[in-house]
């Protein structure tokens, strides 16, 4: 059976779509998803949609399903890559994808987390993080 | 049936005997409309051809334009039409060069004899078929050229430019129509994802009028964008169109607009310099 990869980026799942979904596929992926998220304690999820030719309602309920269980498990997701042909499509179809968040590429969604999370998730901020404590 | 096998031989002997003399009256007639634009020697060279064509066709038998042998003839029209539509000169100035083949042959007809008469005017009505395939074929290869540089205009109208790092517009100019919205939504999009701006700004200042459809092409295009992960801004809204956009009720919901390009920029620019002040600000 097809599976999905679920790979790990620091604190971030990083799950790219290649292949078009499947029924059982989703909820496999969906399974092994909310298992990583448990694991490895990620506080993002990044979906890469890029290789999909086609999104319609039923990738659309997946997305916004898995979307829903990263949420409860303090994870937020984005969706990243989408084709543009697919946004039109999705558009004229009158569906918006509530409730995800979108960014235009894996970096952009990184960017994204780590501005949700308003930590120090990037090093640079580390270092000064680090030393404004030290300081007194 | 325009014409009879044995009438389509009858005339091309009519037309061979002194063909050099009709030829030449032929194009004296043909060029006289035409008042010079089009150079005798090119005229002379048309004509010569669709005379040989002509009587090629006949000679064959040929009863019908659209029949077989009529092949090549219909080619020879179908060309000299296009050409002198490229060259801008009108349907008549175009048709005019068949039809004058009446005159050049009515000379030389005697119209008293009733078989000879029976003859021309069956040829007459052939003449005008011919002038008919002309017409269509002329107004044919206008609506492609029309076509043609509609598209160049489209292809021309819906330029999409890097403004900033990360920021890209696209300044509309003329009527949005449906095709037009279509070419600059996918233009816009490919933008985004080619340059990966998270930014994008719509200007309108050059669209004369904002209906409701037209509207609804801008908002489609700003939920694309968004959907694909990119903010989208609109501006040049000019005091008519804002006017107008109440009076119709249209909703841009949360969607950002700016009066002029400069505005937006500024928005965009402000934000996304958020984006890190923002995160520096709890450290200090």
């Amino acid at each position: 059976m097809d599976r999905v990869p679920v790979l790990k980026l620091g604190d971030v799942l990083l799950v790219s779509i290649q292949v078009d979904l499947a029924d059982k596929t989703t909820v496999q992926l969906e399974e092994d998803l909310s298992e990583r998220i448990v694991a490895t304690g990620a506080r993002g999820v990044i979906i890469d949609i890029s290789a999909l030719d086609i999104v319609d309602s039923f990738v659309g309920r997946m997305l916004a399903t898995i979307a829903a269980i990263s949420r409860v498990l303090d994870a937020e997701t984005v969706v990243v890559g989408m084709r543009p042909a697919v946004a039109i499509t999705l558009v004229e179809l009158g569906l918006s994808l509530h409730g995800i968040q979108t960014a235009l590429n894996v970096e952009r969604a990184l960017e994204v987390l780590s501005r949700a999370r308003d930590d120090d998730w990037i090093p640079p901020l580390d270092t000064e993080d680090d030393t404004a404590p030290a300081a007194p | 049936m325009a014409l009879s096998t044995d009438e389509s031989r009858r005339m091309a002997d009519r037309l061979r005997t002194d063909s050099a003399d009709l030829v030449a009256t032929w194009v004296a007639k043909a060029g006289a409309p035409l008042t010079g634009r089009l150079s005798e020697g090119e005229l002379r060279r048309q004509i010569t051809e669709l005379y040989g064509v002509l009587v090629a066709a006949l000679d064959e038998g040929m009863t019908d334009l659209s029949a077989a042998p009529g092949g090549e003839l219909r080619a020879v029209l179908a060309d000299l039409s296009r050409g002198r539509a490229r060259q801008g000169f009108s349907a008549t100035e175009t048709a005019v060069s068949v039809f004058t083949l009446k005159d050049a042959l009515s000379g030389r007809a005697d119209l008293a004899d009733p078989a000879e008469l029976r003859d021309f005017l069956s040829f007459n009505r052939f003449i005008d078929e011919l002038g008919l395939f002309t017409f269509s074929s002329y107004s044919a290869a206008r609506e492609e050229l029309i076509a043609d540089q509609a598209e160049q205009l489209l292809e021309l109208s819906t330029p999409v430019v890097k403004l900033w790092e990360g920021v890209v517009a696209v300044p509309l100019v003329g009527t949005l129509d449906s095709a037009r919205a279509q070419v600059v939504m996918e233009r816009l999009l490919q933008a985004l994802v080619d340059t990966g701006s998270p930014y994008a700004i719509i200007d309108i200042t050059g669209v004369p009028a904002v209906d409701t459809q037209v509207a609804q092409h801008i908002l489609k295009t700003v939920v694309a964008a968004r959907l694909m992960g990119a903010e989208c801004l609109i501006s040049g809204i000019r005091p008519q169109i804002a006017q107008t956009i109440v009076a119709l009720g249209i909703e841009f919901g949360d969607i950002a607009t700016k009066a002029t390009l400069a505005d937006a920029l500024r928005h965009v620019l402000r934000r996304s310099a958020a984006r890190t002040g923002g995160r520096a600000e709890p450290v200090a």
